[in-house]
C-alpha cells in the first residue's frame, strides 16, 4: 500500500524487496516454529523429546494425543459450558443494555452510560480479594456459575460499548417508522435493531469466546475440583501431575489451543472488526 | 427498501393498535421513562454487584487484617500500606511491571508499527492478509498454553533455545533462563512479546489502511522514497492509534498475571514477582487478605491513572477530529 513495491525495478529495489520478504519470513518462522514444536512434541516419545528436540517424530502415532484427550476431556467440557453460557449471557445482556442506552428515554442516561462503560477500566485483579468472600457466601465458590457470572459481569461493559457504538451509527428512520406503525420497543428491538446489529454481535461473540476460553485468573482462584475446572487450569494441574510425561503435556497443550486457533481462522473478518471498533472508537 | 417495507408490515401485524394505544410517549412520560430502565437493569445489577462493589470493598479490606479460615477481622488502619512501602518485593514487582511496560512499548508498539508498515507495503492483498493472520496466531492462544510452551523452550535439558544456541556455536550464552533471578523476568517478558506483537501489528495494519492512497501518490510524485513516506505520512497519520496502543499496553503490563504464574510463580527468590502474582501469593498462599487488598489498591491506582489518560486522550482526539 505504501508504494514500496510499485517501483520494484532495477537492482536495489529488487534487493530491498528480497530483504523485506526474508524479514517477513524470518518473523513468520519465529512465530510458527514454537507452535509447531509443541504440536510435533505430542507425537514424539519422551526419550526423543530429550535426545532430539529438533527432529521430526519417529512415528506419527496418535497415542499421546488420545491419552491427552482422555486427560483434558473433562476440562474441555467445563470450558465449553462456561464459554457458551457466558457468551450468550454477555451478548444478550449487552445488546439489551445498548438498546436501552441508544433508543429509549431512560432517566439519568449519561450517568448510567458512564457507570456501565466505566466498568471497562476496572481490573479483575483488584476485585479478587473481595470476590472470594462474596462468592463463598453466595455458595458459588467452585461451581461453573462462579465463572459464568464473573465472565459475564466483567465483559458486559466492553461488549455494551461495542454494540452501543454500532447502534448509535444505525439510521433511526427504520425504528421511527416502526414506532409510527405501533410496534412496541420490544418488537423494534427484536425485529429491527438486533438483525441490523448482526455483524457487531458476531464480532462480540468471537471476542468473548476468545476471552472465556483462555481466562486463567478467575478460573484458578474460584474453582477447585477437577470436574469444575476449565482447560487453562486443568493444563497446569496436568502439568504438576504428569510433569515428566512431556509428550502427553505437549499433546494436551496442542489440543487446548487448537479449537481457538480454528475459530480465529474461520471468523477472522468479524474478529478484526471487533478489535478495530474496540480500539478506534 | 424492501427490508424497511417488510419490517413496517410485521410491525403493524404484531404491534396492533390495541397494544400501542396506551403507550403514547406523552401520556405517561415518567412511568415509561422509568420502564425503559428494564433494558439495562440486568447489566446494571451485574456490573454494580460483581465489578464495582468488590473494588470498593477492596479498600475496606485493605484497612483490616483478616484470616479467611477463622473469619477474624481486625481494623489496622493504614498499616498494610505502611508495610507496602517497606516491602522490597513490592519494589521489585513495580520494577518488573515497569520493565514489562517499557519493553512491551518497544516491541508491541514501535516494532509492531514497523512490521505493519512493511506488511502493508506488499502489493499483493493475499500476502498482506496472510502475514497479518499468521503473526496473530499466538495472540489467540491462551497465555497458559504459551507460558507452559516457553517454560519448556527455556528448559536447559529439553528446551530448544539452548539447543539453538548450541547449533549456532553460541553455547556460552546458554543459560537456565527461568532459574536465574537475573534473567527470569526478562525471559517471561520475551515470551509475552512473541505472543502479543501480532495483535498490535494487526491493529496497525488497519490504521494504515485508512490512510488515503492519494497522499502516497503525491509523495511519490515529489520524489519521496519509501522510508521518507513512512516517516512523513504513515507515522504521523497513525499517531492516534500509537497513542492508544501505548496506553493500552501500559494498562496491560500492570495487570500481568498468567504468564508469570505459569512460568515461574514469581520465583526464583521473588525475582520475577509482579503486582498480580505478589497479591496472589500474599492473599491465597499466606492468607493475608488485608495485605493482598492493599497490593490490589496499587494496581487500582495505576490502572485508574492510565484509564483516565485514555479517556482524556480519546476526548481530545474527538474534539480535534
Amino acid at each position: 500500500m505504501s508504494g514500496a513495491t510499485h517501483s520494484a525495478r532495477g537492482f536495489w529495489p529488487v534487493m530491498g524487496q528480497a530483504f523485506l520478504w526474508a524479514f517477513l519470513l524470518a518473523v513468520g518462522v519465529v512465530v510458527l516454529y514454537p507452535l509447531l514444536w509443541m504440536g510435533l512434541g505430542g507425537f514424539k516419545s519422551n526419550s526423543q523429546i530429550f535426545d532430539q528436540p529438533f527432529a521430526l517424530p519417529q512415528s506419527w502415532s496418535l497415542e499421546n494425543y488420545f491419552s491427552a484427550w482422555r486427560g483434558v476431556q473433562g476440562y474441555m467440557v467445563s470450558s465449553l459450558l462456561v464459554t457458551l453460557v457466558s457468551t450468550v449471557a454477555t451478548v444478550l445482556i449487552s445488546a439489551r443494555a445498548a438498546y436501552g442506552l441508544t433508543r429509549t428515554a431512560m432517566p439519568a442516561k449519561p450517568l448510567i452510560t458512564a457507570f456501565v462503560l466505566g466498568g471497562m477500566m476496572l481490573s479483575p485483579t483488584v476485585a479478587l480479594v473481595p470476590l472470594v468472600r462474596m462468592l463463598q457466601s453466595l455458595g458459588l465458590y467452585d461451581t461453573h456459575w462462579a465463572l459464568i457470572i464473573l465472565y459475564t459481569a466483567f465483559r458486559v461493559p466492553f461488549t455494551t460499548f461495542l454494540i452501543r457504538a454500532y447502534m448509535l451509527d444505525l439510521p433511526r428512520d427504520l425504528d421511527e417508522a416502526a414506532m409510527m406503525d405501533g410496534a412496541s420497543p420490544g418488537q423494534i428491538y427484536r425485529r429491527i435493531i438486533l438483525p441490523l446489529c448482526r455483524p457487531i454481535i458476531v464480532s462480540c461473540v468471537v471476542l468473548h469466546i476468545l476471552f472465556a476460553w483462555n481466562e486463567y485468573l478467575f478460573a484458578m482462584i474460584f474453582t477447585n475440583s477437577p470436574s469444575v475446572q476449565t482447560l487453562p487450569v486443568g493444563l497446569t494441574s496436568m502439568m504438576s501431575k504428569h510433569g515428566t510425561d512431556f509428550a502427553q503435556v505437549f499433546a494436551a497443550m496442542t489440543l487446548s489451543a487448537l479449537p481457538i486457533v480454528i475459530i480465529f481462522f474461520l471468523t477472522q473478518r468479524y474478529f478484526i472488526r471487533g478489535l478495530t471498533e474496540g480500539m478506534a472508537k | 427498501m424492501s427490508l424497511s417495507a417488510d419490517i413496517g408490515k410485521s410491525g403493524v401485524a404484531l404491534g396492533g393498535p390495541a397494544l400501542g394505544a396506551g403507550r403514547g410517549p406523552r401520556l405517561r412520560p415518567l412511568l415509561s421513562r422509568l420502564l425503559a430502565l428494564r433494558w439495562i437493569a440486568v447489566a446494571l445489577v451485574l456490573v454494580g454487584w460483581f465489578v464495582y462493589y468488590p473494588i470498593v470493598d477492596n479498600f475496606f479490606v485493605s484497612t483490616t487484617n483478616q484470616d479467611i479460615f477463622t473469619g477474624e477481622v481486625t481494623q489496622v488502619g493504614l498499616d498494610n500500606y505502611r508495610r507496602l512501602a517497606e516491602d522490597p518485593v513490592v519494589g521489585r514487582a513495580l520494577w518488573n511491571n515497569g520493565a514489562y511496560a517499557v519493553l512491551s512499548i518497544v516491541f508491541q508498539v514501535f516494532a509492531a508499527f514497523c512490521l505493519a508498515a512493511i506488511v502493508e507495503g506488499l502489493s499483493s492483498e493475499r500476502w498482506r492478509n496472510f502475514w497479518r493472520a499468521l503473526y496473530f496466531v499466538p495472540s489467540a492462544i491462551s497465555t497458559t498454553v504459551t507460558g507452559l510452551l516457553f517454560y519448556f523452550i527455556y528448559q536447559p535439558d529439553i528446551g530448544i533455545l539452548d539447543g539453538l544456541l548450541k547449533a549456532l556455536n553460541l553455547e556460552h550464552w546458554s543459560h537456565v533462563w527461568l532459574g536465574d533471578p537475573q534473567t527470569a523476568i526478562y525471559a517471561i517478558i520475551a515470551m509475552s512479546q512473541w505472543q502479543g506483537f501480532g495483535y498490535s501489528t494487526l491493529l496497525f495494519t488497519i490504521a494504515i489502511q485508512k490512510i488515503p492512497q492519494e497522499l502516497y501518490d503525491a509523495a511519490r510524485m515529489d520524489g519521496a522514497g519509501p522510508l521518507r513516506q513512512l516517516w512523513s505520512i504513515t507515522f504521523p497519520l497513525t499517531r492516534e492509534m500509537t497513542g492508544m496502543m501505548i496506553i493500552v499496553t501500559v494498562t496491560g503490563a500492570f495487570q500481568v498475571f498468567n504468564e508469570v504464574m505459569v512460568m515461574t510463580g514469581g520465583g526464583p527468590n521473588n525475582s520475577s514477582q509482579v503486582l498480580g502474582t505478589w497479591l496472589y501469593e500474599q492473599g491465597f498462599n499466606q492468607n493475608d487478605m488485608g495485605y493482598a487488598a492493599a497490593i490490589g489498591s496499587v494496581v487500582f491506582a495505576v490502572t485508574m491513572l492510565t484509564g483516565i489518560l485514555q479517556l482524556w486522550y480519546t476526548r481530545r482526539r474527538r474534539v480535534l477530529a
